[in-house]
């Protein structure tokens, strides 16, 4: 199965079949979009990152020293905007998705390759009028566009932020829409929906959600916009509006969105805890059945961001009890993946020990999900770090760490180099210490009351705050680590052979990296997913491949 | 004042007590949760770590365990789920006697005034051991009054009214916060409340001058020419307004509503969108003729024309329940 020796002279593959800028830019080959949108991802990632980095050191004094006040509420509105619409978001989906979609099911490439390339041209034009709001003045809504602030308040730049949001919108639309079509009518014979890796329900899970969630965040934007420009009475009560209705709209995609940013993680964490435990997924239909529950259940809760809003106490108590249900398949997953490791053949490669950090904060980010549901403890932390704090353990401890795992796991893939293994374990290591210092004191800051958005704040809140932005700076650190050696390993990296991790799976099958139609004779599926028993007992007599 | 490293908000009210061991309660549970899966997770990483010769046990998983695991986590769910319904059913619920006090949030200060008439800027005081009713509306865009020290949160619109209430169980001075993002000095919107001891209070009170709230409403009835329809001898071309408030109406379209500061202040504001069955919609609107001020204190005088014994209840706005039809006949 796997090649015995990396050829001297390098195969031809999907890198290095053609060369030159327009062989990228209008390339058709999932695997090329998945690195345009990884190259993408990872400038917006490090803009977001400024951004992150700015608001934590005005935070250090309780003053306002570094930045004005209006500087400080951009900073924040766009760190958010730039996080959630152009890196969390697409992340996983757009990068791994794109990549391994197509050759997880045995396909040549996605059902629609041009589409493919379209919603990569449409990330970049939401991209470039998102860069160009936030070099011309920005805008101060904090992500959420609440009204009436963003439709007769603020002068700052609501329709061009709102556009960018609304052309990545369809982008991410594209991406769900083709990876629901390649899932459905592009498996290899064989590859039956009980055989197919759980990445590969996750993102199904994810597109659901996507093609059903994302026209109404679009449908909100031009309603925003037409309040803004043609002051029709909708959002703002001078004009007659009410500004409940807009925080409906706006959860009923943002809340399902933070399951379009965590699901793919997910999947990332089963085909990792899966190959590194030497074992089939425990409870697999379980596991892939709960991000199908989360994906419905998900679209019932939205209003439990709005328990203080003003909504009447019997619609809180609906939406409180519905969200206790959403808890639920998020736990069977983590048992799962828990289960799976008992009597595993455990190793700890670095894609590994991401997904053990995977574990450690999503863990934690969920348990706080159950203190938000709790309509009486709700009221007291809505709208402080402890809200900050825990959607960072899930969509920065949980999603980021999914997919610095995954990319770890399939980088031997991608590039056809293996990384420096003990500086990816030692950056696994670093992110998640950084990440605790950063986050866990905004919870207890949050408990004993600073709210969120705060410039400056009164000065009891400065201890847990120094600690927080100390520990950013480890983050930070953490997260620049993987750029250097991972860039540093497509030039002077070793040779990646097939299947580095002897893991299962048709990507393993073919040559690292792949050709442009991932496989030279379509394959035929014979097995279940995971059969890492049948996997070792071939490989007994051969020595496994150190990472 | 405060310490200079608090791990814990500082316990000013009733329900500040009935948060934390809720709180608490659900601390308790993660931590067993977190504890459990951490144990799990570094121990099965240690046992079955990968060894020359091992191999690993292939398990397909298990239903009757999946059950387990899905089961018990949502009772547990479920205690949270009714906890915290309770607790949260007792903070939207204020206490029919309970003093009110009219808040008034814009960019970006808090404009409060009693009842009795006192009017303070970016300051409450009340006295300790008394239910305070907060009848809040923004001026621009939406803000939130949230006192740590109460665990007290309550969005203020504009545009409607939204009720709170706290009960102070220590006297003290603790940060007002408005706690929804309002624009560029939106940390700059803070606040104290000052709880006093009763006879600390009174002095305070006797010490500023203005007649109660309501006072000044009638006066403003006076001057918009109110009482040329709503009458106070005889039935005019509007209803009377005697009686009427926390009670039940019947409007045009068969809806049966009960009066609560909201439909007063959409009557005011947008009187042709609900009106009482039998009259016509003849009255002009008096948006942007009057400012939120003057609205509260309309507000508080046709309050004053139901004394509390003859109202049937006491909820105001979105926020509060919808009360169970006062029983008996309905007005009209």
């Amino acid at each position: 199965m796997a090649t015995p020796t990396a050829p001297a002279v390098e195969r031809e593959n999907y890198l290095n079949k053609h060369y030159g800028v327009e062989s990228w830019l209008l390339t058709t080959d999932h695997k090329r979009i998945s690195l345009l949108y990884l190259l993408s991802v990872t400038f917006f990632f490090f803009i977001g990152g400024i951004f992150a980095l700015l608001i934590r050191l005005e935070l250090l004094t309780p003053q306002g020293d570094l930045v004005q006040a209006d500087t400080y509420n951009k900073l924040f509105t766009q760190h958010g905007m730039v996080m959630v619409f152009f890196f969390l978001i697409p992340v996983v989906p757009a990068v791994l998705g794109n990549f391994l979609v197509p050759i997880m099911i045995g396909a040549k490439d996605l059902a629609f390759p041009r589409i493919n390339l379209l919603s990569w041209y449409l990330y970049i034009i939401g991209g470039m009028l998102m860069l160009h709001c936030m070099l011309t003045g920005g805008v101060d809504t904090g992500w959420t566009f609440y009204t009436p602030f963003s439709t007769a308040f603020t002068n700052t730049k609501i329709i061009e932020a709102g556009l960018a949001a609304f052309v990545a919108g369809f982008s991410s639309i594209l991406t769900g829409l083709n990876f629901i079509v390649t899932i459905h009518r592009m498996r290899a014979p064989g590859m039956t929906w009980s055989r197919l890796p759980l990445f590969i329900w996750a993102h199904y899970a994810t597109s659901l959600i996507q093609i059903l969630g994302t026209p109404v965040i679009a449908i909100t934007i031009v309603l925003v916009a037409s309040e803004r420009v043609f002051h029709l009475g909708i959002f703002d009560p001078k004009l007659g509006g009410d500004p409940l209705l807009f925080q409906h709209l706006f959860w009923f995609y943002s809340h399902p969105a933070v399951y379009i940013m965590i699901l793919p993680s997910m999947g990332v964490i089963s085909e990792i805890i899966a190959c590194f435990s030497r074992k089939r997924i425990f409870g697999y239909n379980f596991v892939a059945l709960s991000s199908i529950a989360i994906a419905v259940l998900g679209f019932l809760v939205w209003a439990h961001h709005m328990f203080v809003a003003g909504i009447s106490v019997y619609a809180a108590l609906i939406f409180s009890f519905l969200t206790y249900f959403v808890g639920v398949p998020s736990a069977i997953k983590v048992f799962n993946w828990t289960a799976t490791l008992y009597k595993g053949s455990i190793r700890y490669d670095a894609p590994m020990l991401y997904a053990f950090g995977f574990l450690g904060l999503f863990t934690i980010g969920g348990l706080t999900g159950l203190f938000l549901a709790c309509l009486g403890i709700n009221v007291h932390v809505t709208d402080t770090y402890f809200v900050v704090a825990h959607f960072h353990y899930i969509m920065v401890g949980g999603v980021l760490m999914g997919y610095l795992g995954g990319i770890h796991f399939w980088w031997p893939k991608i590039s056809g180099r293996m990384y420096p293994e003990s500086w990816a374990r030692l950056s696994a290591l670093v992110v998640f210490i950084g990440f605790n210092l950063t986050f866990f004191p905004q919870f207890i800051l949050g408990y004993v009351g600073m709210p969120r958005r705060y410039y400056q704040y009164p000065p009891e809140f400065q201890i847990l705050n120094v600690l927080s932005t100390a520990g950013s700076t480890v983050l930070g650190l953490g997260y620049l680590m993987p750029m250097v050696y991972l860039l540093w390993s497509m030039r002077y990296g070793k040779p990646a052979p097939q299947n580095p991790w002897n893991a299962a799976g048709l990507e393993w099958m073919t040559q690292s990296p792949p050709t442009t139609f991932n496989f030279d004779q379509e394959p035929v599926v014979t097995w279940e997913a995971y059969n890492y028993e049948e996997i070792d007992h071939a490989q007994k007599e051969e020595v496994p491949v150190a990472g | 004042m405060f310490d200079n490293f608090p791990l814990w908000p500082e316990r000013a009210s009733k329900m500040a007590a009935n948060v934390d061991a809720l709180y608490i309660f659900l601390l308790i549970v993660s931590a067993m949760m977190t504890t459990l899966i951490y144990v799990a997770i570094v121990y099965f990483a240690a046992r079955y770590r990968q060894r020359k010769g091992e191999h690993a046990e292939q398990i397909e998983g298990s239903t009757p365990l999946e059950l387990t695991w899905s089961i018990i986590p949502l009772g547990v769910f479920m205690v949270m789920f009714l906890w915290g319904a309770v607790v949260y059913f007792q903070g939207r619920t204020p206490p029919r006697d309970a003093t009110e006090v009219y808040v008034v949030a814009k960019q970006w200060m808090w404009k409060l005034e009693h009842a009795e008439g006192q009017r303070e800027i970016n300051e409450l005081h009340v006295p300790v051991g008394s239910d305070i009713k907060l009848i809040m509306t923004s001026q621009d865009v939406i803000h939130s009054f949230y006192v740590p020290a109460f665990r007290m949160k309550q969005d203020v619109l504009p545009g409607r009214y939204t009720v709170a209430w706290f009960h102070p169980t220590k006297a003290g001075t603790y940060h007002l916060f408005c706690a929804e993002y309002c624009g560029t000095q939106h940390s700059g919107m803070i606040g104290s409340i000052v709880v006093m001891e009763s006879a600390q209070y009174q002095a305070w009170m006797s010490g500023s001058q203005g007649g109660p709230l309501s006072a000044s409403g009638e006066k403003i009835f006076a001057e918009l020419g109110c009482a040329t329809c709503h009458r106070l001898d005889s039935q005019g071309r509007g209803p009377a307004l005697q009686g009427i408030f926390g009670r039940p109406v019947q409007l045009e379209d068969g809806r049966i509503i009960t009066v609560d500061e909201n439909y007063i202040r959409e009557s005011i504001l947008d009187p042709g969108s609900k009106v009482v069955k039998g009259f016509k919609p003849v009255m002009p609107t008096f948006q942007g003729l009057v400012s939120e001020e003057q609205l509260n204190a309309l507000v508080a005088y046709i309050k004053s024309l139901s004394p509390p014994a003859a109202a049937g209840t006491k909820t105001a706005s979105t926020s509060a329940p919808a009360s169970a039809p006062v029983q008996g006949s309905q007005v009209q």
